[in-house]
């Protein structure tokens, strides 16, 4: 560490142990070594400092002493962010928040529960369980991820088709402003009176201010929920699935899809039943009230023998759902297991190029020499291609990132975006010009600036500088953003 | 059809070289309504017109904003398909712009969401005269920070909108609305007792000692909450939902000044129930009359929320609660962020701003 740095970090630790019991400031090497990366593993970096603060008001003065000094401030939640969001500042202090994990209250009749931010994002529907509510969004981590993390990554899940993601589940969230302020946004009504600061809030990935408690919207079970899984022999057959369903006017409480490569992993991973003869697999949850479900489910297995479906499968109970769901749960390290290292990407498209974008992303893994297995959220065309690699293997890493630049860049091409749920991090900082103009990029840095004029808060992260906007677009980068942006 | 934008860039340009106001109009259908009282020159989004892309099994529509909810609503008709916010058009000529500028969603909208809520992205045009694009035309979403939904009650401080892309939903096949009568604290108990159960609920309000409960879906759902939950039923043809959305009930007759409390939905009785209607399944109530905000304001925190003077009034003053200090700091430099000259609507949410 250089000497400097030394200096910074021995003056924090020393305002801190005022503050802090010794055990909560992680000053050493090797119990920071934890700390050094989030989900997305190839980016690492040292922090100066790791604090674990329990109480708001711990968070306030170590925020404002931050800010006094100027040092940089990265919160962090569980660390399971794919987009290396909650990779440390090594000039800076490593925010953890893993202690506030306390449910603070729970109002059954208004369907809320009050929680701090580093409650898992499963332990929420598991305490309401008992009063037939749940939380909606599940996404594929949510026995680890953090609910604080999921506000700053605005995450999604298998069921955000029907019932919305983060920002459309959550209704007031209490923070911590860049100069060590409280502040609570949102509120316990529908709306608030000035200017919608949660929604800017929401997927602002630690950027805008440190979330210290949320108040979360709660719904109640269905009376039933039924999964149709359906093996097609392409994946063309399955896209066009996916069109007739929403075109037929149904909304499933979630409707995936997983390609060959995924199917054959996850089977050997989860056995939860998959056809490992497919090409493509299509898991579509139908729920509401029992005869409801029983006509949707008749209209779901109609269009899936349209489209030529070799096989079809109605769970027939609770047990056989979460079976089902097992599979694409797992799906991530199942297919990890194929190979020593993985690269999750995270493009949304419009659901009618599913089709051929998986073929092009396909034809560019060839070209680069890599495999890519596809599982997404076919319902809202919020692809997953997870490229496997080998970092051991030199240059391997570095054409990963390549192809991976590219399958957003056919994203946006697409009439699509690069990141659906998992935010742009320090990954995907790089394809920010593809999808916005410098002014447009301008526009976020000023909001930035609003919320934190210092720019203390996650500082090299989700928002390019125009000099990176510079050399990318020097590349020659620039048509699709030119197609989507300014016609 | 057409494209204006060439010609509304050109006059913000004009009005920032000039350090003078502008007043953002779409329709005009909500004038003396929303925000506080605008002086500038008039920027005429009427003409800004036209469908930009409608593919129905996207299920997503992009607009140019001086597009009309009613034209809007009779396209997506031809399909099957929804607004799933029920907008108010509060008048002739309501335009989508105007109706994401002021966040205003029907009766529906604790069950399916607001118009911020269906927001994918937005074209606007800032107060330095850029023409920028935030969001996008699918689902999700997350690179940057979230503008388009930002714009949704921003009664045009931010930006001049100018395209907005938004979600659909099929239409639901069949609706059924269930009465009761009951006393307004009754009311709001059974809402929440009917709505804790995972039925098909579209609509929940109570006016005038009778409760409606409004079920949207699919017949065999509909029919057997409707068994479950017996009540009588209002006759298919009753404007019920449509009156209450446009507020041409009698409890919205006359020229008093028109109080929005945006409330804890469980929240007991505010006031006099005679003198309330409840709408938003509790969260959003009703009040007529001449009052003090600060009164009101007592009552609206007692119910975890906030209330505006929503129609009517003296429109110069204040029209919605006073902000923390913290608050105020980053509202104020969020509208430089925006709008350094402050040209865009000044005023129109808060007298500082
Ligand atoms: C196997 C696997 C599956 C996944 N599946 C999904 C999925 O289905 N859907 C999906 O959306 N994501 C998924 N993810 C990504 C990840 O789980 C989510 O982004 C999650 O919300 C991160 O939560 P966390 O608590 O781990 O946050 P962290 O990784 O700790 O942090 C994420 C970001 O949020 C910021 N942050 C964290 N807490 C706070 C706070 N309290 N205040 C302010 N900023 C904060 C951090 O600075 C960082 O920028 C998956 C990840 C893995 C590893």
């Amino acid at each position: 560490m250089p000497e400097d740095d030394m200096i910074v970090r021995n003056d924090l630790v020393r305002e801190f142990s005022s503050l802090l019991p010794i055990d909560a400031i992680i000053a050493d090497r090797e119990t920071q070594k934890p700390y050094e990366c989030d989900g997305l593993s190839a980016y690492c970096e040292m922090p100066l400092l790791v604090v674990l603060p329990d109480t708001i008001e711990q968070v306030e003065k170590i925020v404002a002493i931050c800010y006094e000094k100027q040092v940089p401030v990265v919160a962090r939640g569980a660390g399971t962010s794919l987009c290396a969001g909650a990779m440390p500042h090594s000039q800076g202090v490593l925010l953890g928040l893993a202690k506030f994990n306390k449910i603070l209250e729970i109002d059954a009749d208004a369907r809320t529960a009050r929680v701090q931010p580093g409650v898992t994002n499963l332990a929420i529907s598991e305490a309401v369980r008992d009063l037939s509510l749940y939380y909606a969004p599940d996404p594929s981590s949510q026995i680890a991820c953090t609910i604080g993390g999921n506000v700053a990554e605005n995450s999604g899940g298998v069921h955000c088709l029907k019932y919305g993601l983060t920002v459309h589940n959550i209704l007031e969230v209490k923070m911590i402003t860049a100069q060590g302020e409280f502040l609570t946004i949102g509120s316990q009504a529908l709306d608030t009176p000035g200017l919608d600061l949660l929604a800017l809030m929401t997927g602002s990935e630690g950027l805008l201010g440190i979330i210290v408690e949320i108040t979360v919207k709660l719904l109640p079970t269905p009376e039933n929920s039924r999964v149709v899984m359906a093996g097609f022999e392409n994946v063309s057959q399955a896209g066009d699935a996916v069109r007739d369903i929403i075109a037929g006017g149904i909304i499933p409480a979630g409707l995936e899809m997983m390609d060959h490569l995924a199917i054959t992993a996850t089977e050997n991973f989860a056995h939860a039943g998959y056809p490992t003869q497919s090409h493509a697999l299509l898991l579509c949850e139908l729920d509401g009230t029992s005869n409801e479900v029983e006509a949707y489910i008749t209209r779901i297995e109609n269009i899936f023998k349209k489209q030529n479906a070799t096989t079809i499968k109605v769970s027939q109970n609770e047990t056989e759902r979460a079976l089902f769901w097992k599979g694409r749960k797992s799906a991530f390290p199942a297919i990890g297991r194929l190979s020593p290292d993985y690269y999750c990407m995270d493009g949304t498209i419009p659901r009618s190029k599913i089709s051929q974008v998986l073929s092009k992303i396909s034809s560019l893994a060839q070209r680069h020499g890599l495999r890519v297995a596809n599982v997404f959220h076919a319902g809202d065309g919020n692809l997953h291609p997870l490229i496997l690699y080998d970092a051991g293997v030199p240059g391997e890493l570095e054409r990963t990132e390549q192809l991976g630049g590219e399958i957003l860049e056919l994203c946006v091409e697409a009439g699509g975006c690069i990141t659906g749920e998992h935010g742009v991090g320090i990954e995907k900082i790089r394809q920010m010009p593809a999808q916005f103009s410098d002014e447009e990029i301008k526009q976020f840095m000023n909001i930035k600036d609003a919320f934190d004029p210092a720019g203390i808060l996650n500082p090299g992260k989700g928002i390019p500088t125009l000099k990176q906007c510079q050399e990318y677009r020097a590349l020659g980068h620039d048509h699709g953003h030119e197609a989507h942006a300014h016609d | 059809m057409t494209d204006i934008s060439a010609q509304l860039l050109a006059q913000v340009m004009d009005a920032r070289s000039q350090k003078m106001p502008l007043k953002i109009i779409g329709g005009n259908s909500k004038a003396g309504m929303l925000a506080r009282k605008v002086t500038g020159t008039p920027l005429n989004m009427a003409a800004h017109q036209g469908i930009v892309s409608y593919d129905p099994t996207e299920l997503v529509l992009t607009v140019r904003a001086g597009t009309t909810l009613d034209e809007i609503e009779a396209v997506l008709e031809e399909q099957g398909q929804m607004l799933p916010f029920e907008p108010p058009h509060l008048g002739d000529g309501a335009t989508i712009g105007g109706t994401l500028a002021c966040n205003l969603s029907g009766p529906v909208r604790p069950y399916t969401g607001s118009i911020r809520d269906m927001a994918l992205g937005v074209l606007l045009i800032n107060g330095r005269a850029q023409h920028l694009r935030f969001g996008g035309e699918v689902i999700k979403n997350v690179a940057g920070y979230d503008v388009t939904r930002l714009q949704a009650g921003a009664l045009g401080s931010l930006g001049v909108l100018t395209e907005v892309s938004l979600k659909l939903l099929p239409r639901t096949q069949q609706s059924m609305t269930l009465t009761f009568e009951l006393p307004q604290n009754e009311a709001i108990k059974k809402i929440t007792a009917l709505t804790n159960s995972a039925q098909a609920v579209s609509g929940a309000a109570w006016s005038e000692g009778v409760l409606y409960m409004r079920l949207s879906g699919t017949s065999q759902g509909v029919e057997a909450t409707h068994k479950l939950w017996g009540g009588e039923t209002l006759a298919s043809d009753s404007s019920f939902w449509s009156d209450l959305r446009e507020q041409r009930l009698t409890f919205f007759s006359g020229d008093e000044p028109l109080w929005r409390f945006s409330i804890k939905p469980t929240a007991p009785a505010l006031l006099d129930p005679n003198d309330m209607l409840v709408d938003w399944g509790g969260a959003q109530r009703w009040l007529r009359g001449d009052h003090e905000l600060a009164d009101l304001e007592k009552l609206a925190i007692k119910a975890s929320g906030h209330v505006t003077m929503f129609k009517g009034g003296d429109r110069q003053k204040e029209l919605r609660p006073a902000l923390s200090n913290t608050h105020k700091k980053i509202h104020k430099r969020l509208k430089q962020a925006f709008d350094p000259d402050n040209i865009l609507n000044p005023g129109s949410l808060y007298g500082w701003m």
